[in-house]
């Protein structure tokens, strides 16, 4: 049933209404028009209205009172604001590099680990998948956690945001599942050709399952990109601090001026409270990565969400 | 792959298993020598993401022992050190824990945000999924769902911050009201409404992700059921209940059961970042409470036992649902085995 599932969403209903199904009453129609214009309503306007005001001047800004709408002129200097040097550029920097070095981590990791436990009879494979799978059942919890990294040195270490979250088993069964459904004709014949494990691994089984582990590293990246708790427990140190941290304390803690921390002033802005279009423009910058990267891999999402869902 | 198979999170081993490839009839089985030569390679592959896990998961959960001493990280020179010193106090921090009702505060307000979330954020993705499959132009729901998949990749700064720029006090929807001559009111900052205000949230981030896993046990369904009922005469609505319904009960139940094992964790950067605007009283949660009252005020002894209930809680409760769903006749999480 399960293999099913991963249908392709958009075709499926390509043809027309069944003939016994009874034709939609207008009203019926009309309800379920209005319902999803105003799903899509929802997520579309506020990025609408962020995107609109960080690009616009701080005239349109005063003339609309706050946010912007309706564009008048494309007014780039947000942005020119926060690359020109400084803590937001700083904070990008941080995070791509997070970003970066712990997808490559954690997809290196799971993908090895992913294999050497999709081998069922193989020497400790029953006691080896017991230990991975019992991370389901048992947590840590907040305190020894934070003992444990600090305990190891990586305080103010960007490391603290990549190590302790660097495997996902969740995303390792994925991966496992689908290499297990890898034909075992396929891995006989090129042990036959005298292949070894790594080789296997990196010419047979990574080719063909390029689209689960694009999704995976997607899950990953977003899941770096966005990690916030992280840091706020593991950095005190202000040049370190990753975009969501900046972002919290450069607009929430404005509302809500004692979360977690100093807030973070800008060097050279000091004086001056961020105007509203450079706050628009530092949420957009971390909007963006996440919304670039998804078109690319959303045709495969149901895919791993299922076997993810349905397996872990 | 059947749901049988594929429902249980512990990977149920083959009754017997299969021969290892290359084992030719008759010979004994390989020695143990022989499967590690054979082997190693898996192992090896293995063992990195192990040790993580070793380290990052298994040995802060062997840490959890602390719940039970006065711990203090000064005793030693790290933090094993100190562990080794630290005096033993058998349940000392869970009396002081039991004994402070900031604690029960905070473990009713979790309570309260899972039991409205349970009634008013887990039906929805399951009405979503069963709209969306209801559409007939492909089209339309491929756009939709592109649109509402989005914002579970926004994280959680982000979203409360589009919620403050959109209903906060100095939100579009403030500035609105302000042009309009009414009294602005400013959605963030109310306690009385907050339970209402991180439902919202959570819908907004992840309803259309939520409605993934139903829209493909709905794919799942085979087609002529429909037909069959329709023939009979079944209407729409007796075909959701009859049909619909049921093929989606497994993922329900599934998904119910991990909701309860989690009833104590309602997620912790929404709250983190929405407590002080909204004041302790209606926002202090478990994990937030573990954080304000263990780590910033250094009491590890007793974050450790608030840490340790929670998980000790969640562990009965999982297993409590998972069985009751046996009893019913459901698949569960997991299968006896």
């Amino acid at each position: 049933m399960i293999s099913q599932l991963d249908v392709p969403t958009v075709r499926r209903r390509r043809s027309r209404r069944p003939a016994w199904e009874e034709p939609p009453s207008p009203a019926g129609q009309a309800a379920k028009g209005t319902l999803l214009v105003l799903l899509v309503a929802a997520v579309l306007v506020p990025m609408w209205a962020v995107l609109v005001t960080s690009l616009s001047s701080r005239e349109t800004i005063d003339a609309a009172g706050g946010m912007v709408m309706v564009p008048r002129g494309i007014d780039p200097s947000a942005y020119v604001t926060i690359f020109s040097g400084g803590r937001i550029t700083q904070a990008v920097w941080i995070s791509t590099l997070v970003t970066v070095l712990g997808t490559t981590l954690s997809l290196a990791l799971t993908v090895l680990a992913a294999y050497g436990l999709s081998r069922r009879g193989s020497v400790g494979h029953r006691g080896l998948l017991f230990f991975f799978l019992l991370t389901f059942l048992i947590f840590p919890g907040l305190v020894p956690s934070y003992l444990v990294v600090t305990g190891l040195g990586l305080k103010d270490s960007i490391w603290s945001l990549i190590l302790p979250s660097a495997v996902s088993v969740f995303n390792l069964v994925v991966i496992r599942a689908f290499f297990m459904n890898v034909p075992g004709e396929l891995l006989d014949s090129a042990r036959i050709d005298g292949a070894g494990e790594f080789q296997i691994l990196w010419r047979i089984m990574l080719p063909l399952s390029r689209a689960v582990i694009a999704v995976i590293g997607l899950f990953y990246a977003v899941g770096y990109w966005n990690a916030y708790f992280n840091a706020v427990l593991y950095l005190d140190d202000n040049d370190k601090f990753p975009i969501q941290r900046v972002l919290q304390s450069y607009i929430l803690a404005g509302q809500s001026p004692n979360v977690s921390g100093t807030p973070v002033n800008l060097p050279g802005m000091t004086a001056y409270p961020p105007t509203l279009a450079v706050k628009m423009a530092v949420v957009v910058v971390t909007v963006v990565p996440a919304v670039i990267v998804y078109p690319f891999v959303q045709r495969h999402f149901t895919k791993g969400m299922i076997t993810g869902a349905v397996k872990g | 792959m059947s749901t049988q198979g594929a429902a249980g999170v512990v990977d149920t081993p083959a009754v017997a298993p299969a021969a290892p490839p290359g084992r030719t009839r008759g010979r004994p089985r390989r020695t143990l020598r022989a499967r590690l030569v054979r082997d190693w390679p898996l192992l090896a592959m293995a063992a990195p993401a192990a040790a993580l896990l070793l380290v990052f998961h298994y040995l802060p959960t062997l840490g959890n022992v602390i719940a039970f001493q006065d711990y203090n990280p000064f005793v030693g020179d790290d933090p094993l050190d100190a562990f080794l010193h630290s005096e033993w106090i058998g349940f000392g921090n869970f009396e002081a824990l039991f004994s402070d009702p900031l604690f029960w505060d905070a473990v009713r307000n979790t309570l309260t945000i899972t039991a409205f979330q349970l009634v008013f954020f887990f039906p929805l993705p399951i009405l979503l999924a069963i709209l969306l499959n209801s559409l007939v132009s492909g089209r339309v729901r491929g756009l939709v769902q592109s649109v509402v998949y989005l914002p579970h990749f926004c994280s959680w700064v982000l979203v409360v911050t589009f919620f403050v720029q959109m209903l906060g006090g100095a939100g579009l929807l403030a500035q609105e009201m302000r042009q309009a001559g009414l009294e602005p009111w400013n959605i963030m900052t109310n306690p009385d409404g907050f339970i209402v205000l991180v439902t919202a949230e959570a819908v907004w981030k992840d309803l259309g992700w939520g409605a993934i896993v139903f829209l493909a046990a709905l794919a799942a369904i085979d087609p002529n059921l429909y037909e069959a009922a329709a023939a009979d005469g079944a209407g729409r609505w007796r075909r959701l209940w009859h049909i619909t319904l049921p093929g989606l009960r497994p993922v329900i139940v599934l998904l119910l059961i991990m909701r309860l094992g989690d009833a104590l964790s309602v997620g912790f950067e929404q709250f983190i970042l929405q407590r002080d605007a909204v004041g302790r009283d209606a926002a202090e949660v478990l994990d937030t409470f573990v954080y304000y009252q263990a780590i910033t005020t250094q009491q590890w002894g007793l974050g450790a036992a608030a840490g340790l209930f929670k998980a000790v809680v969640g562990l009965v409760l999982i297993l409590t649902a998972n069985r009751v769903a046996h009893r019913l006749g459901e698949q569960g999480v997991y299968s006896r085995s």
